[in-house]
C-alpha cells in the first residue's frame, strides 16, 4: 500500500525522525495560511508547495491542462529543462504560495511515472524551505536475492536512481541488515564516510538512518525511499522527500497505516476488487480475464497476446474462492467498458470447477451477457462444471485447453 | 525414486484443526501420504479423524517428532503465526518444512529465513502449493488425480501453472518424478536453482520443466547454473510477458537485480543456457514430448 509524502513524514516524525515543518492544504487559502504559519515558526518566508500524488517525479512533472503535447512527451521521456513549471514550487511569499496552490489543485500532474493519463492533484503539502548544501539518495527495501533488508545510498540525489544504476552502478553503496542485530551504527558510519561526509554531519546521518530503519522495521514497510536526503548548509541531514510503501501482508497489525489509504489514488475497479479480496490490476486491452492463481492469470494474459489481442485486466480469484467472490469478480470485469470479450480460465485444485460455473452463471443471470464468454475448466469436478454450463441455456463458449480458449475468445471478439 | 519426498516420508501437519488444514489433511491421507501426526497447541491428546483415518494431535512439534518419528511438516497456520510455526519445526530438527500459508508478512519471513541458516532443514514455500511424488507422497494442496508417476521433474513458483504443466505432461503420456511449487513470495526457502540441482542429481528424473514469473532474478540464476551443470533437457516458460512494469514490484526493487526481472530478460537467460523455451503456456507438454523425441 502506498501513501503520500506528507503521510510518510508523519509516520517518520512519530518514530522520532526530524523533518522539516509542513502542513497539508486542500485550497489556495489554506496554502496561504500554512505559509504564514510556517514563516512565523521558522523566521523565513520561503516555503515549498508540493503536489501530493502517489507517483514520483513530481518536480520534473508538468500540469497537463497547461502544457502542450510536446512538453508532456518530454516529461514522459524524462528530459531535463522542459518548459513550464513543475509539480513542486519554491515560493517567497504567502501570496505566491496561494497562487501556486491554485495552479496545481484540481489539475492533472503528468510525470514520468504517471504516464500520459497523469494524476489529479487534490492536495498540496506546504513545507518550510531550507538551505541545501548537498542532495543524496537513500532507500531501504528488501533484497530478494539475499532475503535480507538492504540499504542503498548514493551521492547522486535528486536524480532517478534507475539512471544511476544504469550508467554508474558503482556509485550505489549498499549495506545489508542482519535481522538479529538490526542496523549497526558502524554500517551507518561506513555509508556516511563513503558518501564523503565529515564532522557533525556524520553523527546527524547516523541518527537519521537509525530513525529511518526503525520506521521501516516497525511499520512493516516494503520500501522507504528518501530522494533527496539533504545535507543543509548547517551540516544537518534531513529527509526532503519521503516515499513509503507498506507490505500488504503486514497491514493487519497496523490499523493506523490502513487509515492513511487514499482511495482517490486507486482505480475504482481495483477498490471494488479489494473489498472481495480479489487480486485485480486494470490493463489497457479488450479481453477480460478471470483466472485462479497468479501465475496462471499472467500466463493467460500472455496467451491472449500471442493470439493477437490484449488483456483488459489481471484477475486472480485465489485458491479458496466461493460463489459470491466469483460473481463479484465477474461483475468487476463486465463493468469495464473496454471489455469486448471474457475468458475464464480455471485449473481447479482446491477450487472446484462447479463452484466457478455456479458463480459465473449467477453473475450472468444477474447482469446479462453483452459480450462473448469463453470458459475453460480443468481439474477438480471438471465434468460437473462443464455440464452446468452446457445445460444453462446461456451462450457460453466452452474450450478444452488454454490455447483453444485464447483462440476462441480472440476469434469471437474479432467477429 | 524422486526428490525430497517419497513413500517413506513421515509427515506432520501444523494447523491440522483449521478448516484448510483439516480438508487438505484428509486429501493427503486419501492419496496415501503417511501423515503421522498433527500439531495444534492446546489440543494435544485429541485425534484428527477423516474417513477411516485417525491421526494423533500434539501440543508441540518436538512432542510430535518424539512420538511419531516425523521428518517433514506441512504448515497451514494463519499468516500472523506462520513464521513462528516454521521456526518451531526447524527447532525440532524437521528436515523438510512446507508452509502453504499465503500472506505471511515479509518482516516475519526475514527473521524465519535467518533462523533456518545453518540448520539441517529445507523449506519449500511459503505461499506454495507444496510438493508431490506421484503415487507415493503428496504434501500440499495440489489435486492429486492429475498427476501420473514418471520421469519428468516439474518446478514452478505458481500453483495452478504447475497443475497446467502437469496436466499437459499427463495428456502427452509423460509422468512426473516429482512436482514442486516453490512459492510466489519474495522470500522462499527453495529457489529455482536449488530445485534444479536436486532434479539434476536424481537418477530417476530424465528431463525438467522449469516455469518462472516476472520479478527477482531466481530464474536467471538457475539458468546460468543449468548452462554449466545440467545435461538433462529443460523446457522453460516465463509468465508475465504482458504484465505492466512497476505494478507489482516496488520502484527501487528493479535496481537491486540490475535490470533483471522482466519476462524478456528471463526468456533470454534461459535460451542462452540451452533451455528449450516456449512462448505459449499451452505448449509446455508438447514441447517436452518433442524434445524427448516422443
Amino acid at each position: 500500500m502506498k501513501i503520500h509524502e506528507y503521510q510518510g513524514k508523519e509516520v517518520l516524525r512519530k518514530l522520532g525522525v526530524t523533518t522539516l515543518e509542513g502542513r497539508v492544504a486542500y485550497t489556495p487559502s489554506e496554502a496561504h495560511d500554512a505559509a504564514v504559519a510556517l514563516a512565523a515558526s521558522t523566521g523565513s518566508p520561503v516555503v515549498v508547495v508540493k503536489s501530493q500524488i502517489h507517483a514520483g517525479g513530481r518536480g520534473k512533472g508538468r500540469i497537463k491542462e497547461h502544457s502542450t503535447d510536446e512538453v508532456l512527451e518530454q516529461v514522459l521521456r524524462g528530459e531535463d529543462n522542459v518548459a513550464g513549471k513543475g509539480g513542486v514550487r519554491v515560493v517567497k511569499t504567502a501570496a505566491d504560495a496561494a497562487e501556486a496552490a491554485k495552479d496545481l489543485l484540481g489539475n492533472t500532474l503528468v510525470t514520468k511515472q504517471t504516464g500520459i493519463h497523469g494524476s489529479k492533484v487534490r492536495k498540496v503539502y506546504v513545507e518550510a524551505g531550507c538551505r541545501i548544501a548537498r542532495e543524496l539518495y537513500l532507500a531501504i527495501l528488501l533484497d530478494r536475492a539475499k532475503s535480507k533488508v538492504l540499504i542503498m545510498a548514493s551521492a547522486e540525489g535528486g536524480t532517478e536512481i534507475e539512471e544511476v544504476a544504469e550508467h554508474s552502478p558503482e556509485k550505489i553503496l549498499k549495506v545489508w541488515i542482519d535481522p538479529v542485530v538490526g542496523l549497526g551504527a558502524w554500517q551507518s558510519r561506513e555509508l556516511a564516510f563513503a558518501l564523503g561526509m565529515s564532522g557533525k554531519t556524520v553523527g546527524s546521518f547516523v541518527k537519521l538512518l537509525a530513525g529511518l530503519y526503525r520506521a521501516y522495521d516497525q511499520t512493516d514497510a516494503s520500501m522507504l525511499e528518501i530522494n533527496p536526503l539533504i545535507v543543509t548548509e548547517d551540516g544537518e541531514c534531513l529527509p526532503l522527500d519521503a516515499k513509503v510503501t507498506f507490505d500488504d501482508n503486514g497491514l493487519f497489525r497496523h490499523p493506523e497505516v490502513v487509515e492513511m489509504r487514499d482511495l482517490d489514488e486507486e482505480e475504482p475497479q481495483e477498490i471494488e476488487a479489494s473489498k472481495y479480496d480479489l487480486s485485480y490490476v486494470k490493463l489497457d486491452g479488450e479481453i477480460g480475464c478471470l483466472v485462479n492463481g497468479a501465475g496462471l492469470a499472467m500466463a493467460t494474459m500472455d496467451i491472449i497476446k500471442l493470439y493477437g489481442a490484449e488483456p483488459a485486466n489481471f484477475l486472480d480469484v485465489g485458491g479458496g474462492a466461493n460463489k459470491a467472490k466469483v460473481t463479484a469478480a465477474f461483475k468487476i470485469i463486465t463493468a469495464d467498458p473496454a471489455v469486448k470479450g471474457i475468458l475464464v480460465n480455471i485449473f481447479g485444485g482446491i477450487m472446484k470447477c462447479d463452484v466457478i460455473a455456479d458463480g459465473v452463471l449467477a453473475a450472468v443471470r444477474e447482469t446479462g451477457l453483452k459480450v462473448p464468454l469463453v470458459v475453460r475448466l480443468e481439474g477438480t469436478n471438471v465434468e460437473l462444471g462443464k455440464k452446468m454450463l452446457a445445460e444453462s441455456g446461456l451462450a457460453v463458449i466452452p474450450a478444452d485447453s488454454m490455447a483453444d480458449a485464447a483462440e476462441k475468445i480472440v476469434a469471437a471478439v474479432r467477429a | 525414486m524422486s526428490i525430497l519426498v517419497n513413500k517413506n516420508t513421515r509427515l506432520l501437519c501444523q494447523g491440522i484443526t483449521g478448516s484448510a488444514g483439516g480438508f487438505h489433511c484428509g486429501q493427503m491421507l486419501d492419496y496415501g501420504t503417511k501423515l503421522v501426526g498433527g500439531v495444534t497447541p492446546g489440543k494435544g491428546g485429541t485425534f484428527f479423524e477423516s474417513g477411516s483415518h485417525r491421526v494423533p494431535i500434539f501440543n508441540t512439534v518436538k512432542e510430535a517428532v518424539a512420538a511419531t518419528g516425523a521428518n517433514a511438516s506441512v504448515i497451514f497456520v494463519p499468516p500472523p503465526f506462520a513464521a513462528d510455526a516454521i521456526m518451531e519445526a526447524a527447532d525440532a530438527d524437521i528436515e523438510l518444512i512446507v508452509p502453504i500459508t499465503e500472506g505471511i508478512p515479509v518482516r516475519d519471513m526475514v527473521v524465519a529465513w535467518r533462523y533456518l541458516q545453518g540448520k539441517n532443514t529445507r523449506m519449500i514455500g511459503p505461499n506454495c502449493p507444496g510438493i508431490i511424488t506421484p503415487g507415493e507422497c503428496k504434501i500440499g494442496i495440489m489435486p492429486g488425480h492429475i498427476h501420473t508417476p514418471g520421469r519428468i521433474g516439474v518446478l514452478s513458483r505458481s500453483g495452478t501453472l504447475t497443475y497446467e504443466a502437469v496436466g499437459q505432461l499427463s495428456r502427452v503420456g509423460l509422468g512426473q518424478s516429482t512436482a514442486i511449487g516453490i512459492g510466489g513470495d519474495p522470500i522462499i526457502g527453495t529457489r529455482h536453482i536449488d530445485a534444479l540441482k536436486l532434479f539434476n542429481d536424481d537418477p530417476d528424473t530424465d528431463a525438467i520443466i522449469m516455469i518462472g514469473e516476472i520479478g527477482g532474478a531466481n530464474e536467471e540464476e538457475a539458468a546460468a547454473w543449468a548452462k554449466i551443470h545440467v545435461k538433462k533437457p529443460i523446457v522453460g516458460f516465463i509468465a508475465g510477458a504482458t504484465a505492466p512494469p512497476g505494478r507489482r514490484m516496488g520502484h527501487a526493487g528493479a535496481i537491486v537485480s540490475g535490470g533483471q526481472g522482466t519476462a524478456e530478460a528471463k526468456f533470454e537467460a534461459m535460451q542462452a543456457a540451452g533451455i528449450h523455451i516456449v512462448r505459449s503456456p499451452a505448449e509446455m507438454g508438447r514441447k517436452m514430448a518433442e524434445v524427448l523425441g516422443i
